[in-house]
Formats: C-alpha cells, structure tokens, sequence
C-alpha cells in the first residue's frame, strides 16, 4: 500500500499547525500529509490533542496557526462540509430513536452513497436483529455499530474517526479495520485517533505523533 | 456521489424532532398542564367575579401561554449538544441556519400549538368574550412563533453555559415585553370594539424579520458554542 500511495493525490496537508486554548498551547506545531486511499493513526497520550486536531480537521474549531491545505488548495470550511465525515466521542445518536431512524437522519443530511441501500449495513456492521431497537436499549458497543453504520453509507472522502475502537469486541475492531481497507481502497482517507495499541490493518500504519 | 437535496434534508429533521417529541409525549403535556393549572387558579384568588375576570381575561390567557413556552424553551437544542447531534447538523453540506430554522418550527409545534389549540378553553374559563376569540387565536399565532424565534437566539447564546435556565429567562424578559404589549393591546381593542389590526400588523411584520434573521442569529451563536 504504501508504494502506491506515495504517487496518490495529496488530499490534506497541515503545515506547521498549532492550537491553543486560551493561550496554552494544546499541540502543535505539527506537520502531516495524507494522501488518497491512505489512513493514518494518530497517536498520543490523554490530552494530547488528538480530539482537537479531529475537531480542527472536521471544521468546528478555529486553526490558530499554521496551514491547512485541502487537495492542495487552502482549506475552507464551508467548501467541503459532507466530504468529511466526524465520528466523535458523542456518536450523535438520538437514544428514543432507532438505529434505522438514526441512519436515515444522517443520509437525509448528508446524502448516501449511490450504490448502498440503507437495508444492506445492518448485517456488515454486525446490528441486524437490532436495528429497530431505540438506540437507548443497545450496549455501548452497539451503539458504536449503529454510528459506524454511517460510515458505510454516507459519500464522506475524508473520515476522522475519534477512538473508533473504543467499546467494540474483537470482531468489532476488524469490522472497523475492514471500512478503513474498503474506504482506502476507494481512494479516500481517513484520520483515527487511539491511545491504546490496537492491531491496525494488519500491516504497519502511518502515524502521526501528537505531542502536548 | 451524491449530496443530499436540500428539501428532504429538511423533511427528515423535521420528522426526526417530531418523531422524537411523540416518543416524549409526556414532555409536550407539561406546559399544556401548566397552562391550565395556572388559569383555573386565577377565578379562585380573586373571586367569581365576572366583569374583572372578563377584563383580565385576554392579558391572563396570554402571559400563561407564554410562560408555559419558556418552559419547554432551554431544552430547543440541549440534547443535541449533548448527544453530538448538533455537531453532526453543523457539519451537514446543508445550510445550517435553514436546518436550525426548521428545528425552531418542530419546537413551536410540539410546544406551542397544542397551547393555541386549548387556548379558547383557557380563555372560555375566565368569560372572555366569543366575539373576541378569533382576535385572541391570531395574536397568539403570531406571537408565539416570534417568541420560539427570539428565544432559540438566547438558548443559542447561552448554549455553551452550564446552567443556563436563569440567564436565558433574564435575557427573554426584555424581549418579551413589546410581543406581550402588541398581542394584548390587540386583544384589549377587540374587547372593547375597537380596530385591532395595526397591533396585529406590528406583530406580523415583527415575526417577518425574525423569520428571516432568527435562524442566521442562531447558525452564527451555535457555531461559536462548538468552537469554544
């Protein structure tokens, strides 16, 4: 993989990003390209900014310093709101409403892929059976699944991916290393942030080092 | 890939807080019960009279279907700042200030229709007037979406703070005040006969501005509670 994704477009370039909070820096200055059908780790302790680099990324926060490029371009946020898809620690799940529910608010919002029936992901993301359940009645893990499902029919290119392994089983964790192969083979990329040594694509990942 | 159009975008949230409101029904009948109960006390404090209850009856009505809104107003889009929801509206291709116009119009039917539909019985309590009923349904008809408006601007505003509930109804008062004095001037010059369209008229062209205005006010805030 990495051979060819070398000669990759570049999708997302940071050049020297900083953050602060309150004139604390929270990380930076920090570095990084991502090339099409590449994914990345990144990597850090607690409180290291992983988050805030995510939230940077998906647009809700302000770049303090520094240069974020996008296809080579200055990024913007408003030019590529639902080419990046953000699963944060809030899943953004709605708990009186079912998995179902919950997915066809998220493509009514954000579109769906051309060739993906909603019906399709329950089984892939391992929640068929479960799918009309209220979101409030899953388990932590299930509730994982039913945001990931997002992941299978939304039209994102660029996914940031905050601690997706957090809650999920063994089989889990390879359901969510399988989206990352088929999303990169795709030719989209995806950020992912975790603190904890996960195995990852069964090869060795780009990683980006966050230090605080 | 596609994007998703803009009109069912907004049908999908539309149905989703509705959806979410019936699951909840307990929640839509808190201030309705509110609004009854504090109309059915007024006859009891100041007696069975039906001339001061007459009076008063419109100005009651009015202040009670307002107060009962502020109720149900802090929580417009608490959950979903909690849940991440709002995170992921924001980040929809989709206009947000139109996406939170449309989460401010669920609000308004979920709370403050169901108070317009028994407001005749409110004001039936306390004698008022059948001639002046219809005059009392079209001031709260535009009065109370121009409320949900104004406020869905403060709880935006006073999103990011804890315990907001204190400074959002200090902050509503004065902006309050004019909808209260142009809905029950309206009302008063119905009871006692006189032309009654140019406080309704102020009303209508003050829900026009905030119509248009309202939602972008709340886009802009909310955006700046997510980048705090």
């Amino acid at each position: 993989m990495t051979a060819s994704s070398t000669q990759a477009p570049l999708l997302l370039e940071a050049r020297a990003l900083s953050f602060y909070r309150q004139d604390e820096p929270v990380f930076g200055p920090l570095d990084f390209r991502l090339r099409e059908g590449e994914v990345a780790l990144v990597e850090g302790d607690n409180g290291s900014g992983k988050t805030t680099l995510l939230r940077i990324l998906a647009g809700l926060l302000h770049v303090d310093e520094g240069e974020l490029l996008w296809r080579g371009e200055r990024w913007q946020r408003d030019a590529h709101l639902g080419d990046i898809v953000f699963l944060a620690h809030h899943l953004g799940l709605k708990a009186d409403l079912s998995a179902r529910e919950n997915l066809a608010i998220a493509a009514g919002l954000y579109g769906a892929r051309d060739n993906m029936a909603a019906d399709g992901v329950w089984v892939d993301i391992g929640l068929s059976g479960y799918e009309d359940e209220p979101v409030r009645r899953l388990s932590a893990g299930q509730k994982k699944r039913a945001a990931l499902a997002r992941l299978l029919l939304l039209p994102a290119t660029l996914w940031l991916l905050d601690e997706p392994y957090a809650n999920l089983d063994r089989v889990g964790i390879e359901l969510v290393n399988r989206l990352l192969e088929q999303h990169a083979a795709r030719g989209g990329g995806a950020l992912v942030t975790s603190h904890g040594a996960v195995s990852f694509l069964g090869g060795e990942p780009r990683r980006i080092r966050m230090h605080a | 890939m596609s994007h998703a159009p803009l009109g069912p975008a907004c049908a999908a949230l539309l149905r989703r807080d509705l959806t979410l409101a019936w699951r909840r029904r307990g929640d839509i009948a808190m201030p309705v019960l509110y609004a009854l109960i504090v109309v059915t006390l007024f006859p009891f404090s100041l007696g069975p009279e039906d001339a001061l209850l007459q009076r008063i009856a419109g100005g009651v009505v009015l202040v009670t279907v307002l107060l009962a809104m502020l109720l149900a107003l802090d929580a417009m889009f608490r959950s979903d700042i909690e849940d991440g929801s709002l995170e992921q509206l924001v980040l929809a291709p989709q206009p947000l200030a139109l996406m939170l116009g449309m989460k401010i119009l669920a609000h308004w039917l979920t709370t403050a229709l169901p108070l317009i539909v028994i407001a005749p019985l409110l004001a039936g309590m306390l004698h008022l007037p059948t001639a002046v009923m219809p005059v009392l349904l079209l001031a709260l008809l535009l009065a109370t979406p121009l409320l949900s408006l104004l406020g869905a601007i403060l709880v935006a505003l006073t999103a990011g703070t804890r315990r907001s509930g204190m400074l959002l109804a200090l902050m509503l008062l004065p902006l309050c005040v004019p909808v209260v004095i142009f809905a029950a001037g309206a009302i008063a010059a119905a009871q006692q006969g006189l032309p009654w369209l140019a406080p309704i008229a102020w009303l209508g062209a003050a829900l026009a501005l905030a119509l248009v205005l309202a939602p972008l006010a709340c886009a802009a805030a909310l955006r700046i509670a997510l980048d705090a």
